[in-house]
């Protein structure tokens, strides 16, 4: 067996197969377990997502939101069980992989097109 | 039961654990290893247990190992063996086979290895020296500089000097199991592990835990 195979093998189990296309410039919804006190409850972090990085196992979204006024930016490995799931509110129409530029842009600047 | 097993490491990913972590995986193929030989205090003057792993083609046997596996009574050609002590040796015999299930799932494990050679290192790369700017005038960046004090006259022995990095053994100790598979002979252990894919690995039981 190569040792590609065998590391691929492992992965698998923890890969989520029921993951919707996320793409940059999407609007994007992670349902995020919390656990306090002994207690698991679901908070929502709701934002554009800026950057998709890395593959497999590894593959992780960079997502951001405008929280009081404030940027905020939270990555979340895609395939990591403390995320119960992504739901994708709406797709963007972006030109660029990364929109690391979105961070200088505030308000109506900040818009992004929705694909058609 | 044996103290540790030789295989060889796969390469790394990541897995999850049950509380959500991510961890970082060495996932190595280990065993089964066949027992060739039984030393006891009476025999050899120490009790150990010698091991074969890898079955590899009869045209790569040499003479005295041919032999050698002869005499332990197996049809198989192996092409590492290698020692492991025990404390009571009457309980293994030759052509027994051990496999990853001497190990338990969430146990902590020493892995040795041969690291990967470095070459001819300079001290930056070999000892963490600081080196010199790269800039600001400076026309040395990367040399150890100074040999040392004027007052004795010269320079003493077994300092750091630029040379030759990597090659050497390197013992990881306290790798906790993450992945066990006896069927597929696969353990994985949580971090990372010396030497290139593909290269031999040790993997054995913490000490003080040997049977």
């Amino acid at each position: 067996m190569s040792q590609q195979v065998i590391l691929n093998s492992l992965v698998k189990e923890h890969i989520k197969e029921d993951l919707p296309a996320i793409n940059p410039g999407d609007t994007v919804k992670a349902h995020v377990k919390v656990r306090e006190a002994g207690k698991e409850r679901i908070q929502i972090f709701e934002g554009v997502v800026l950057a998709v990085r890395g593959g497999s196992i590894a593959k992780s979204i960079l997502i951001r939101k405008i929280s009081n006024g404030i940027g905020v930016e939270r990555s979340f490995p895609v395939h990591s069980p403390n995320v119960a799931k992504f739901e994708v509110i709406r797709k963007g129409k972006v030109r660029r992989a990364k929109l690391y530029y979105l961070r200088d842009k505030v308000g109506k600047a900040a818009r992004i097109k929705e694909a058609r | 039961m044996l103290s540790g097993i030789l295989g060889k490491k796969v390469g790394m990913t990541h897995i999850y654990d049950e509380e959500g972590r991510m961890l970082p995986v060495t996932v190595i193929q280990a065993g089964p290893v066949f027992v060739t030989q039984v030393k006891t205090l009476e025999s050899d003057g120490y009790n150990a247990v010698q091991v074969g792993y890898e079955e590899i083609s009869d045209k790569n046997l040499t003479w005295p190992k041919y032999g050698h596996l002869k005499k332990a009574g197996l049809q198989k050609n192996l092409r590492t063996l290698k020692e492991f002590r025990v404390d009571n040796a009457s309980t293994f015999k030759t052509g027994q086979e051990f496999n990853v299930e001497i190990f338990e799932s969430g146990e902590k494990v020493t892995v040795s290895g041969i690291v990967k050679g470095r070459g001819f290192a300079g001290v930056v790369k070999k000892y963490g020296f600081a080196g010199q700017h790269m800039s600001h005038g400076f026309m040395t960046h990367r040399r150890p500089l100074s040999n040392g004090a004027t007052g004795p006259q010269r320079v003493f022995k077994g300092g750091k000097r630029p040379g030759r990095m990597g090659g050497n053994k390197v013992t990881q100790k306290g790798l906790k199991v993450v992945v066990l598979d006896a069927e597929r002979n696969l353990i994985g252990v949580d971090g990372p592990v010396p030497g290139s894919n593909g290269s031999l690995v040790t993997v054995e039981k913490l000490a003080g835990v040997r049977s």
